[in-house]
This record gives structure tokens, C-alpha cells and sequence, in this order.
């Protein structure tokens, strides 16, 4: 590490978006070279561009150590803490060398790369009820729950509000008003707490919500974005599953038809039968789901395009009503799996933020065998350095309601 | 080579030109297709949102399927969807051995066991890291010179990197354009390249969800472009099967062809547009194909 901190300091240039509402000019870019040592942070730089060239640059920061949330930008395009991005990997990942700097995104600008967080940020957390609803009668000393269950809600504890998977959360972008992933996060977060009274409720009210849990786009935006690994996204699922199995709520959005829609022609066919999932997320899940009204009214909203599609023979009448299934042995060792999977008393479930990884895959990118028996004749050695983690526990989500 | 080939299910449905070219293309890059035609849906995304272990065994057994396949050097996906389902399913099963010989128990009574260290490629991903530029551009024939392609990477291979093996060595975000670049073409950037095409919830906000979808096709019409591409077949549905409901939706024309990866290539290589089955889209490719000629025809510069 001592080698890492003695390079010398060299230049790096940043390209800040500069923006004062007040002003009644328009938005423009600034440049700046500053010269630091390329482990420090793009924050240091912001900071140095501040103190020497012009102090009228505007940035929130505190702690400096990734911990206060304060100093959410978007670095190259990308959302990032300005402390805990260094400033050679910033200028690795510019396209031409400079460092672009801008403000998050999806969030008004107050100045330069200040942003209201007040405005949607705090807003969206105080919507989901970002306390504990306590159980009655609460005890008199501690609450006694499983270890699982609170590392589990940990993970959504992490999170330091910077901001960044509300910046770069792409459902938002398009809907506004869509309570987004920090706040979804943070609903997990008593949702998944044992302690919580009030399990139904907030899932109720997040499934009914049309901008709720049903709105996210399943971009994994926000698991890129998270400085913190809360992986929010992850969470919205996890709130999606306990709502529509655990609770049996149904929405008007059509999330709990969609989901059973889809896991039952999986069950039925082993493959994808797209002409009637859709008319079965809107009008109910099955082979009648069709003929209910608002399955009819999608359809005819639809109509521009499938008529299009007739007539380039992209889909043809009979494809359209006739599934593509699984040879009849492998549908029924599909179903088997369903039945044995789908009859357990709990659902069996691995979280690796619980258990961590115990043996490191070899990377993605480099290629090993898939049929290694016939092909190379041998599993590849692990890489080096992979260590061995603590004994993997499994984890069972609790089935209350 | 030889591969373990997973077509995925649109690809065989709504999307019948994308399975339909790659079968095509495959024969001239040499590339030998298994087909894993007894393997199921992915769930993409969505049985694993009701449950978990359901997701990991349907697809481990797929997995299990193709490490069956004599002697194929690994699994290929032309359906993004499909490879992030895969990838998040595997990286659980390879991460814990307990979790693995569980999913396992299940499988075994039809005879099956995933062995971990499967390699799941994108064909995005295989041509440029198992075929390479080099030999792609080698066997181009008819250039796409003057053809202005903006690529659409969806979410499911772009996100989130650490699980795709995404890094300075692997740009894997950047592979479209190297593609693009590599057929002769001229890449279009655009601001919704790696965005989201809205498809998931085009039943639970379809006005969102077409927003999406009708903002990233204006944005490359903007940026001036004849086409786009894209290696996920439910990014086509949104962005050529709904365009003209997303016109509706944001309120203005789009008409902005958007091919499949292999359809793109087979052009290049050669391959008349009919038999890439570009004449069953629903935004006709006029900007990109000349019908008269089966050439290329990018507008005129």
C-alpha cells in the first residue's frame, strides 16, 4: 500500500457542471485541472478546483470517509460518492481523459452539485413509515429474535441516504412519483424486522400504491448505484414475494396476477406463452382471465400493434393461441419440481448477505468448460487468493398473516 | 465451436426472427448450436420473485442440461433477460456448496447434478471474446458503410457489473459498439443506450413503461440514427412490437427500426434480409435493408 501513496501527484482535469437557479442563466460546463496524487479522491479535486481557482464551486461534504452520504455526484455518467471514488479510476473510466462531474439526477438542482434531497429524497422515506411499529405488549427488557433475521434487516440498515440509487433509478425518471428504491429499501427494513407489528399493513399500502412496490422496472440501476451494497432493488422483490405469497394481497396494478400468470403457465407449458400471459395479468389467472373486462379493454388498446404483427407475420394466429411446450418427460420433471418445491411448509432461501461466499467462482470472464468432463477433463483449480468464509447458514423468511 | 445453446422462450414466440437468424448466422461464424430444446423458461426475474429456490432449480437443471452436452466449450444465451435471470440463479448455486447439494437433491430424481463453474456466455459476449473482432471483421461481405446503428443494451447484461464479470479487461457495456464498429457500421450514442426499455412492467404501468421505451428510440432518432440494435428479444417487443403505441405515449413519430444482434451481423455477413426475417418486423428496416437489391442501404450520406 505504502507504493499505492508514494506516486507523485499529477494532473487531472474535471469537467463540473455548473448551474445556479437564482442566477436566471442557464446551466454550462467548467474546467479545471487540479494536481494530487491519483489515490486521492475526486472529491480532494473538487475541493482543490474550489480553494484555488473559484470559490463559488458548490458541493455538500462532510466526513470524507464514505460514511455522512453527504457527497452524491454522478462521476462520468455514473452515480458515486466524491469520496470514496479515486481519482485514477475516475480518469480510467472518461472517455477522453477528463473527469466529467455532475449533480444526481432525478432530483433539483439547488447549485452546481448540490441537490435537493429535501424535495424527493426525504419525501419518498417519510412516505413508507420509517419506524418500528412496535409488537404489543412490548417487553420489558429486550425483544429476543433470531440472529438471521437481524442481519438480514442490516443490510437495508446500511444505508447512508446519499441518494445515488435515487439518482440513477430509471422508473423515476419516467414517473416521478414512484417511491423508489431508498425508500422501498428502508420499508424492507421494518417489513424484514421481527419486531414489526404492522407486516400487512405496509405491505398492503406499498401494493396498492400504483407508483408502490409494482412500479419498479427491474433495471438493477440501483444495486450498480449503491455505494453501500443494500442492493434495494433485491428488496422490492423481497417485499413483492412476502406481499403476493405470504399475504395473498391483490393490487390494481396487476402485480400479484402478473407474477401468478406467469409462474403458473411456467408449471403448465415449461415455456413462455406470451399471448396469454398478458390477457391473464389484466383479467386473472386463468384460461377465462381473457374474457374479463379489463383484459378486453387492454386488448383493444392494444389492437395497433397486433394488427401490425398479423400482418408482417411476425405473430400468427395459431402461434398466438397454442403454447410451445416441453416434451411431455421434461414438463413433467419441471411440475415435479414445482410440486416438491411449492408443498414445503417454508420457503427455502439463500441470502448471500447472510451467509457470504463460500468458494469464490471463477470470474465470468474467463471461460471454463461447460461440459468439463467431456471437454477438458477437469474442474479448473480456484483462483488464487480465493479464502474459504465462515460456515454458510441457511435462512428461512418467516410466513406470518 | 460447439455450444450449449439456449434460445430462450420469446425467441421461439412473439420474436420468431431472432431464433429463426441465428440459426443462420451460426454456420458462418462456426458456430455448432445444441439446442437445450428440454430446458424451461429462466422465470426472468419473476419466479424468482415468488420464489426463490424455484427459479435456482428450473434453472440449475438447465445448466445441468448443458453441461451434458458433448463436448461444448459452454452455454450460450441470445436473450439478455434470460442471462441476468441465469446469472443471479448461478451465482448462488456456485457460491455455497450446502445450498448447492440442496438445489441438487431436487434435481437428482431425474438424474441431474449442476456442477459449479458453468461458463454462460451472451452471443454478444462470444463474439467478441471466443471469435474476436479480428476474425468478425474477416468475415464481413458486405460492410455496413454509411449505416448509423445505435445499440440498445437493455439492463440484464449491463447490470449489475460484478456479477457479469464486467470489468476493465471484460468492457462487456461496451461490446455493442465494438460490434457495431467491427461490421463496418457507424455507432450512434445516445443518451437511453443502457437504459431500461420498460418491458417489465408494460403491465403494471404501461404509460411508464412506454415512456421508457418511446424516449430512448426519440433520443436516437435525435442522435441522428438509421437503426437500433439489441441482444434482448422483450427489449424488441417494447421497442419494435409496441412502437406505435409508444409513439402515442410520447406523442411524436418514431419509426425507428430496431434489429436483432444476429440479424445484424447476418447482414454484414452477407445474408439476404428475408431469410434474417427482418421483413416480419413491425417497424419496417426500409432505413437499413433495400428490398430491390438486398443490400444494405444506409440514407444517403
Amino acid at each position: 500500500m505504502a507504493e499505492v501513496h508514494d506516486r507523485p501527484p499529477e494532473q487531472f482535469t474535471l469537467k463540473m457542471r455548473r448551474y445556479d437557479p437564482e442566477s436566471g442563466g442557464a446551466p454550462y460546463w467548467d474546467e479545471h485541472t487540479v494536481e494530487l496524487e491519483p489515490h486521492r479522491s475526486v472529491l480532494e479535486a473538487i475541493l482543490q478546483a474550489r480553494d484555488r481557482f473559484d470559490g463559488s464551486i458548490g458541493i455538500r461534504c462532510s466526513c470524507r470517509q464514505a460514511i455522512c452520504g453527504s457527497c452524491g455526484i454522478r462521476v462520468n455518467g455514473e452515480p458515486a460518492l466524491a469520496c470514496h471514488t479515486h481519482l485514477d479510476a475516475a480518469k480510467r473510466g472518461a472517455d477522453d481523459g477528463v473527469i466529467e462531474i455532475e449533480p444526481m439526477g432525478n432530483m433539483p438542482v439547488i447549485k452546481d452539485l448540490i441537490v435537493d434531497m429535501d424535495a424527493v429524497h426525504w419525501k419518498k422515506i417519510q412516505r413508507v413509515t420509517p419506524w418500528l411499529l412496535a409488537k404489543q405488549p412490548v417487553p420489558e427488557r429486550e425483544y429476543i429474535v433470531s440472529k438471521e433475521a437481524m442481519v438480514d434487516v442490516t443490510q437495508t440498515m446500511g444505508c447512508i441516504q446519499c441518494g445515488a440509487c435515487v439518482s440513477d433509478c430509471l422508473a423515476m425518471e419516467v414517473d416521478p412519483g414512484f417511491i423508489g428504491p431508498a425508500a422501498l429499501a428502508k420499508a424492507y427494513r421494518f417489513v424484514g424486522d421481527p419486531r414489526d407489528d404492522q407486516q400487512f399493513e405496509r405491505l398492503n399500502d406499498l401494493a396498492q400504491d400504483p407508483q408502490g412496490i409494482f412500479d419498479c422496472t427491474h433495471c438493477f440501476k440501483c444495486v450498480q448505484a449503491c455505494p453501500k451494497d443494500v442492493n434495494p432493488m433485491g428488496q422490492i422483490m423481497r417485499l413483492r414475494r412476502i406481499a403476493t405469497n405470504d399475504h395473498h394481497i391483490n393490487d390494481p396494478n396487476n402485480g400479484k396476477r402478473h407474477e401468478a400468470a406467469f409462474t403458473t403457465l411456467i408449471h403448465d407449458n415449461g415455456l413462455l406463452w406470451e399471448a396469454e400471459l398478458l390477457p391473464r395479468s389484466y383479467g386473472g389467472n386463468s384460461w377465462f382471465g381473457k374474457f374479463a373486462p379489463p383484459a378486453g379493454k387492454e386488448l383493444l388498446s392494444s389492437l395497433p400493434a397486433i394488427l401490425k404483427a398479423l400482418v408482417r407475420g411476425k405473430v400468427t394466429p395459431m402461434g398466438a393461441l397454442k403454447p410451445h411446450k416441453l416434451p411431455k418427460a421434461d414438463l413433467k420433471s419441471v411440475q415435479a419440481i414445482y410440486d416438491k418445491i411449492e408443498s414445503r411448509d417454508e420457503r427455502y432461501e439463500l441470502n448471500l448477505y447472510i451467509t457470504g461466499e463460500d468458494e469464490k467462482a471463477t470470474p465470468p470472464g474467463d471461460p471454463v468448460a461447460v461440459g468439463v468432463t467431456h471437454e477438458i477433463g477437469g474442474s479448473e483449480p480456484p483462483p488464487v487468493g480465493a479464502e474459504p468464509t465462515d460456515t454458510p447458514t441457511e435462512t428461512r423468511e418467516p410466513r406470518e398473516g | 465451436m460447439k455450444v450449449a445453446y439456449w434460445p430462450g422462450c420469446v425467441s421461439r414466440g412473439f420474436t420468431p426472427e431472432l431464433h429463426g437468424s441465428m440459426a443462420k448466422v451460426a454456420p458462418l461464424l462456426d458456430i455448432e448450436l445444441v439446442e437445450l430444446d428440454r430446458a424451461c423458461c429462466t422465470g426472468a426475474g419473476v419466479i424468482a420473485e415468488h420464489n426463490q429456490e424455484l427459479a435456482d432449480t428450473l434453472n440449475a437443471r438447465t445448466f445441468a442440461l448443458a453441461q451434458q452436452v458433448d463436448g461444448a466449450k459452454l452455454m450460450m444465451n441470445i436473450c439478455s433477460t434470460c442471462q441476468g435471470a441465469q446469472s443471479e440463479c448461478q451465482e448462488r448455486l456456485d457460491a455455497n456448496a450446502e445450498y448447492r447439494d440442496h438445489v441438487n437433491t431436487t434435481l437428482s430424481a431425474e438424474g441431474l447434478t449442476y456442477e459449479t463453474g458453468l461458463t454462460n456466455k451472451n452471443f454478444l459476449w462470444l463474439l467478441v471474446e471466443e471469435i474476436g473482432l479480428d476474425s468478425l471483421r474477416s468475415l464481413v461481405k458486405r460492410p455496413l458503410t454509411n449505416l448509423k446503428v445505435g445499440p440498445f443494451y437493455g439492463c440484464y447484461i449491463v447490470r449489475p457489473r460484478d456479477r457479469l464479470g464486467i470489468d476493465e479487461q471484460h468492457p462487456r457495456d461496451h461490446y455493442l459498439d465494438q460490434v457495431i464498429d467491427a461490421l463496418g457500421g457507424t455507432v450512434i450514442e445516445y443518451a437511453g443506450m443502457r437504459k431500461c426499455c420498460g418491458f417489465p412492467i408494460i403491465t403494471m404501468n404501461k404509460e411508464a413503461s412506454l415512456k421508457q421505451a418511446g424516449r430512448h428510440l426519440g433520443d436516437a432518432k435525435d442522435a441522428d440514427a438509421d437503426c437500433l440494435v439489441t441482444p434482448c428479444p422483450l427489449c424488441h417487443l417494447n421497442l419494435d412490437l409496441q412502437q406505435p403505441i409508444a409513439e402515442q405515449v410520447v406523442g411524436r413519430e418514431l419509426q425507428m427500426p430496431v434489429l436483432h444482434l444476429p440479424q445484424l451481423v447476418g447482414l454484414a455477413l452477407g445474408l439476404d434480409p428475408k431469410e434474417l426475417g427482418l421483413n416480419r418486423h413491425v417497424v419496417r428496416p426500409t432505413s437499413v435493408v433495400d428490398w430491390s437489391s438486398s443490400v444494405v442501404a444506409a440514407a444517403a450520406a
